[in-house]
């Protein structure tokens, strides 16, 4: 806070009267813990921050109020005074039976969003019967393999009255085709449907790795469903752009803030190349963060990624609509925080993690259950995990006032340094020639094996201490009840389902909108106007499966082979 | 004086899952602590896998899997390794792996299986005693 010389000489003074006369005897009487203290992404923190760390600091300019430039306090004029978050628990497994019951039962327990968990081969766009899909189909998520499974999979869900969200990625034009023609048929107009899909093809080459095809076509997909939601879903987010994977990969905080930012920057500039002005489509934008186990860090974070993308959208892209300017973002607490070691420890650290998010300013949440190192979790622990949000929400009280954390001399000082590095790393990202420059050659990955090699080996020293693991550690492990899948019963059902599908349908729509998407893939300009997404949507439409319009794409655009980046 | 030849290890990602941390920490432990690590990458099937194995003449195959596959895929590797003649080869495997699965894993072969917080000097003390001991 800027104030008067005289002042800022009376703190000064009155500090190192401090330091003298109060610090230092205690100090030699008992030394600190540690020479260094730093944040879990090896940020130093120091003993105690003063107004003196904010001498510089331009309240209207850094701060601003909430609901305007450059959001520091939040995206809303009224935050969670207005309207608490989103309660979204990310959802899935078996067939879409089996996942449209836990669907309406987290309606019922007062969840206010869905969240699709895909398995791996629909994430990797191959049908349940295919040979890469075995051992794998209905385990991680639901299996989705054409428009039959979407019906059912929203069965009895109105999905003018919910907002959906997909994580799915280099299919994610397919699955959210498959959605649209769901709303059709649920009769639900375009402008009434609300959702995400992540569709954030970015950081799959650098952390999910659930990528297909090589990065150009896998880009021009990308900016294929933007161009479409710019044109006929007003209210839908066509991208959640991604740190999450990104820190679960072993990131820093800061490298997950960077990397995530220049991934948004990449699709900006890829749409804005397409001929869109950056208005038109830049509302539109979210993202998703993870929250991990430093508080303040993450809390930092936050405000640091809305500073930053409103600066970057106002004055590096020249937009001029406010809600270009706005970073809204979904926020999952941690997995690679939780212990397979004590379990119920892990209900402890999602309930300081969610109420980073909710300090940070979240717009969404999901919190893992205790059970997931091992098992996709029981309805018990979900339970509890969403639980842990409602207490915030209504018992805490934080809502009660927006940034509460504001004005925090540490905290205002750390958002500013996370800041500071997070430009450098723009910077370097620049200097190679943007994200997709970048990440050809592994820069990103690089970084982030680096700090997960760091993470592990302090954690094997013992100076980054996890509770359970390698501190405060148990002779017996209690073990906790599992979810109970059995492994073959969604494969056999998925198979013999596409195998009656198959039998069923009309023959010559399929091949008729199988052939558009191949001319239309094979198209020599990339950023043609010529959408895929309506082809798309004519496919799923006539119950083309997803591995047959995947199946297309992969022999139109071949398939990315990833160097090894250990 | 014969050199000792170092332990050679292949890191396997099998089926589709793309969670790679915990592989590539584990080579790049294995890596300095001494051994000779080969690193499939990702989306191996277990064929790949045994195939790699056999080429590259390894002691064992650390195997690691997050999506809930590793019934399928972990046993069948052991069973490929078996019908190719190289069932002297050690394979350990870790990853989201609830307990309940494990003492099955081990009935089909699989050596040990390391679940999440396992110190990587817990593998790799494993792998240092047991590769190559049955070696013919």
């Amino acid at each position: 806070m800027p104030f008067d010389e005289n002042e800022e000489r009376r703190i000064e003074s009155a500090e190192e009267t401090w330091e003298e006369q109060t610090l230092r005897p205690t100090l030699e009487k008992l030394p600190e813990r540690a020479r260094q203290f730093n944040t879990v992404s090896w940020h130093p923190i120091r003993r105690l921050y003063t107004p003196r760390d904010l001498s510089d600091f331009d309240y209207t300019q850094d701060l601003g109020f909430p609901g305007l430039y450059p959001f520091t306090r939040g995206v809303y004029p009224t935050m969670y005074r207005g309207k608490i978050w989103t309660m979204r628990m990310f959802a899935g497994h078996g067939t879409p039976e089996e996942t449209n019951r836990r669907f309406r039962y987290l309606l019922e327990q007062g969840q206010t969003g869905l969240s699709v968990a895909f398995d791996l081969p629909t994430l990797m766009g191959y049908d349940s019967d295919h040979p890469m899909s075995r051992g794998e189909v209905g385990k991680c998520g639901v299996a989705i393999d054409s428009l039959a499974d979407m019906e059912t999979l929203f069965d009895r869900i109105p999905l003018g009255d919910v907002t959906t969200s997909m994580t799915i990625n280099s299919p994610a034009a397919v699955l959210w085709a498959m959605y649209l023609a769901v709303c059709e048929k649920q009769g639900v107009p375009y402008d009434r449907i609300g959702g995400t899909i992540q569709n954030d093809i970015l950081k799959e080459f650098i952390a999910q790795k659930e990528y297909v095809f090589p990065l150009e076509p896998s880009m021009r997909l990308m900016v294929d469903t933007i161009l479409f939601g710019a044109q006929c879903l007003p209210t839908w987010h066509p991208v959640s752009i991604s740190g999450y994977h990104i820190r679960e990969a072993g990131s820093t905080a800061i490298q997950e803030l960077a990397f995530t930012l220049a991934d948004g920057m990449a699709y900006v500039e890829a749409t804005m190349k397409a001929g869109l002005d950056p208005d038109a489509f830049a509302p539109r934008l979210s993202f998703f963060f993870n929250v991990h186990n430093d508080f303040f860090e993450e809390i930092a974070k936050f405000r640091a990624a809305r500073r930053m993308w409103a600066k970057l959208m106002r004055e590096r892209y020249g937009a001029k609509d406010p809600r270009s300017w706005l970073l809204r973002t979904h926020a999952q607490t941690a997995g690679c925080a939780l212990t397979a070691q004590q379990p119920y420890n892990n209900v402890v650290r999602v309930a300081i993690q969610a109420l980073a998010a909710v300090l940070g300013g979240a717009q969404s949440l999901h919190t893992n259950a205790m059970d997931e190192t091992r098992a996709l979790p029981t309805e018990k622990a979900a339970t509890i995990a969403l639980r842990t949000q409602q207490i915030i929400a209504h018992e805490t009280g934080v809502t009660h006032t927006i940034d509460p954390v504001g004005g925090s001399y540490f905290v205002e000082t750390l958002t500013r340094e996370i800041e500071e590095e997070a430009w450098t790393y723009l910077q370097k990202i620049d200097d190679l020639g943007g994200m997709v420059q970048a990440i050809e050659k592994g820069f990103p990955q690089q970084e982030i094996a680096d700090a997960s090699y760091r993470y592990q080996q302090a954690v094997e020293r013992g100076e980054q201490v996890v509770v359970g693991v390698n501190r405060c550690v148990a002779e017996v492990e209690e073990p906790i009840p599992l979810l109970q899948i059995d492994p073959d019963k969604a494969a056999h059902q998925q198979m013999e389902k596409i195998h009656q599908l198959k039998k069923r349908r009309d023959s010559y729509p399929v091949d008729h909108t199988l052939d558009a998407i191949r001319r239309a893939a094979q198209g020599k300009d990339p950023w043609a106007r010529d959408l895929l997404m309506p082809k798309i949507l004519d496919a799923v439409r006539a119950y083309v499966t997803l591995g047959e319009i995947m199946g297309v794409l992969r022999e139109a655009w071949g398939e990315y082979v990833e160097p090894a980046i250990l | 004086m014969v050199e000792e030849r170092k332990i050679r290890v292949l890191v396997a990602k099998p089926g589709l899952d793309g969670h790679d941390r915990g592989a590539k920490v584990i080579a790049r432990a294995f890596r300095d602590a001494g051994f000779e690590v080969i690193y499939t990458g990702l989306r191996q099937t277990p064929e790949m896998i045994v195939s790699a194995a056999i080429q590259e003449d390894v002691d064992a195959v650390g195997v690691s899997c997050l999506s809930g596959a590793h019934m399928y895929l972990f046993p069948r590797i052991v069973q490929l390794l078996r019908e190719r003649g190289a069932d002297d080869v050690l394979v350990f495997g870790g990853g989201t792996i609830p307990d309940e699965d494990i003492p099955k894993l081990r009935e089909a072969g699989i050596a040990e299986i390391f679940t999440p917080g396992t110190p990587t000097s817990v593998a790799i003390d494993f792998v240092r005693n047991r590769a190559g001991r049955d070696r013919k």
